[in-house]
């Protein structure tokens, strides 16, 4: 029995393993296979080739100019924050559709409290991550408890939460828009880590060097800096990969996405987890309204439209499996990059941008049927 | 089996212990007992109460009578988290396993070992790893990468896998709950040779099925069950594996059932029509004879 079991596994490497030499090679042999068993390798694949695609055809645009460069990190990292959250949320097991209605909402929160009642913006900020946290909070809980897809509890949310944030929007300013944060983040001790830039002397000596451009003047870089929103990514990225790959708390994502009950049998709180990833994603949608909403110095009640689907493609192309348990943040962070690299490029070549959500549909598609591939494979008995 | 009773206190020992859920008798007057290194067999059909026993063991029931004694001392268990501080450990039909996830991750799942403090505390993967390849290496069986999902493993892997959690947590008996009903036979004879394996360790282990030609090979004891109490707490030695199967009546129910069958396919053969239904019954009739003769005359 025992016998048939290793015949098993040397049929599988295709090379018995007869002495010491041979023992070598099999290492080799699973430490490919292990790569290629990694949920991010078509994520990363993709981006390459995008780069490669887009260097071809739009090499010579400005699209890899340090002004092209900055654009498309921006891109997606604003959306990659998002797709960070919403990756480990699917590795729970869950979906949260209110997403981009929770953008809207947030970045109100933050806009209503500091233009009409005159709160500083870091104490409207910081109302704004608490409402957030809430409504994750009742999110998840609702969907545990009940038992109910989240597909559906959140689909609800989706709408109650955008008809609340146009409704009170609208009863409070007569609008729904707020603006003027401009003047009222000015000289706010928080603001800065939502929307200030980062190692700006780097951007002055290169272009003191001479190798980027320059504004008019000959001096001034035109791109000053690193946006903070690449920063919150890069950051967000490594806790969330950290936590999901060493720490206890993150076997116990994959435990509750894979099998809830498993999960349960051997002592994993299902629920504490489920509503923590809830609130996080929350969360995230919270730092991606902040960070526009400084940005643009206004708020708009249809900010975040359709954006928890981008985040769910971002998050899918990064080799998160629809029904849980599987997939990496970094994945995630790769499927934000293609998604910005390929928007800023379509841009630059010169295509019309409607082309783009042909290809998003398109990328999805393969996306998951590679997937699909992996987890048969992973699943399937010898 | 030589190594039965080893003067100390037997690891765990029902004396005449009874459940009632209302007015309903699901179990009564049950007495056994298990020491290190024995392997107790409970059999018994479908409803015989066999469900309810083992539940009664590993703290999902309390008993409504009798007593429970874990290495001499009465226990009253309520609740499942009892039970596995004493050491009893089950290993349930449905695994509590995750087969997207790694080996080392089923093996600590919920349990992981941590190193560092605080908001830092990460699982030690190097640590983790070498555990649940060294544990699966004391049964017999070489992972050679215990990062490969569970998924990738076989039925009768998946559940040594669960056994060797349960052992590694500090089990002194095991509960097995048909760990091989749902195996083919190679499959099985992997699990049994764990059992065998557990055993010679010195756990105490309680292997639940309705297999009499698994459970014989590695059992030292046999507590027969039909309809809540017992039919018989028997030594190896006191009985043999025939007189096994007759009480617990599968024997004749399988002879009843080809009869029945055989009438069947005469009846069939008689009207001429429906030949391909016909045909097929009678192939399963002559199926089940043969397997019923086999039962009998050889049960290897």
């Amino acid at each position: 029995m025992g016998d048939g079991l290793m015949t098993d596994q040397a049929a599988a490497t295709a090379s018995p393993p007869p002495q010491a030499g041979g023992d070598e090679r099999l290492k080799q042999t699973s430490r490919t296979k292990k790569l290629m068993s990694r949920p991010e390798l078509g994520a990363v694949a993709g981006t390459i080739l995008v780069f490669i695609f887009f260097a071809i055809v739009a090499g010579d645009s400005g699209m890899f100019s340090a002004l092209g460069i900055v654009n498309f990190l921006e891109v997606a990292a604003q959306l990659g924050i998002l797709a960070i959250a919403v990756s480990l949320l699917m590795i729970g097991g869950e979906f949260d559709l209110s997403l981009g209605s929770m953008i809207g909402a947030a970045g109100v929160l933050v806009a209503i409290p500091a233009v009409e009642l005159g709160w500083p913006i870091w104490l409207s900020i910081f109302f704004a991550f608490a409402v957030a946290l809430v409504v994750g909070y009742i999110n998840g809980i609702i969907t545990v408890r009940t038992g109910l897809p989240s597909f559906i509890v959140t689909l609800a949310f989706l709408f109650i939460l955008r008809g609340l944030t146009i409704g009170f929007t609208r009863l409070i300013t007569g609008r729904t828009q707020v603006s003027g944060l401009h003047d009222l983040s000015e000289g706010d001790w928080l603001a800065p880590i939502f929307n200030g830039e980062v190692l700006g002397f780097v951007f002055f000596w290169l272009a003191d060097m001479g190798m980027i451009d320059t504004l008019r003047d000959g001096v001034t870089p035109r791109v000053q800096g690193i946006p903070m929103s690449v920063v919150w990514f890069l950051v967000l990225g490594a806790i969330a990969t950290w936590v999901l790959l060493r720490t206890s708390f993150g076997n116990w994502i994959f435990a509750v996405g894979g099998d809830k009950n498993s999960a349960r049998n051997v002592g994993v709180p299902v629920t504490r987890v489920k509503v923590i990833l809830f609130m996080c994603t929350a969360a995230a949608a919270t730092l991606f309204a902040v960070i526009q909403v400084l940005d643009a110095g206004s708020a708009d009640t249809n900010r975040g439209l359709l954006k928890e689907f981008e985040a769910i493609i971002a998050a899918v192309i990064g080799g998160c499996l629809l029904t849980g348990g599987y997939g990496s943040a970094i994945g995630a962070m790769f499927g934000a990059i293609i998604f910005g690299v390929v928007q800023q490029g379509i841009f630059y070549t010169g295509v019309n941008t409607d082309w783009f959500k042909v290809f998003l549909g398109v990328m999805l598609l393969i996306a998951v049927l590679f997937n699909n591939y992996i987890r048969r494979r992973m699943t399937e008995s010898k | 089996m030589a190594n039965t009773g080893n003067g100390g206190a037997p690891l765990i020992e029902m004396r005449d212990v009874g459940k009632q859920f209302g007015s309903v008798i699901a179990l009564q007057g049950i007495t056994m007992k298990v020491n290190a290194g024995e392997v107790l067999a409970l059999l018994g059909d479908n409803g015989a109460g066999k469900s309810t026993l083992i539940k009664t063991l590993s703290g999902v029931h309390t008993p409504t009578q009798g007593n429970i004694l874990v290495e001499g001392k009465s226990v009253k268990f309520t609740n499942p988290r009892h039970a596995l501080d004493a050491g009893i450990a089950t290993v349930y039909q449905d695994l509590a396993m995750v087969p997207l996830m790694s080996i080392t991750r089923n093996f600590f799942m919920g349990r992981e070992p941590s190193s560092g403090f605080g908001p830092f505390k990460s699982i030690d993967i190097g640590f983790a790893d070498r555990v649940a390849k060294e544990e699966m290496g004391k049964i017999g069986i070489d992972v050679r990468d215990p990062t490969q999902a569970v998924g990738t493993l076989s039925g009768g892997e998946r559940q040594c896998v669960a056994i060797a959690r349960a052992v590694y947590f500090g089990a002194k008996v095991l509960i097995l709950d048909e760990p091989t009903s749902a195996l083919g036979v190679k499959q099985a004879s992997v699990v049994l040779r764990y059992i065998a394996k557990a055993k010679a360790r010195g756990l105490g282990v309680i292997f639940i099925t309705h297999n009499v030609h698994h459970a014989y090979p590695v059992a030292d004891k046999f507590l027969l069950l039909n309809r809540g109490r017992s039919l018989g707490y028997f030594d190896k030695a006191e009985v043999s594996r025939e007189q096994v199967l007759e009480m617990m009546a599968g024997g004749k129910e399988l002879d009843e059932l080809t009869a029945e069958l055989e009438e069947f396919a005469r009846a069939d053969e008689g009207t001429g029509g429906l030949e391909a239904g016909a045909a097929a019954e009678a192939a399963m009739a002559d199926e089940l004879r043969q397997e019923s003769e086999r039962v009998h005359q050889h049960p290897d």
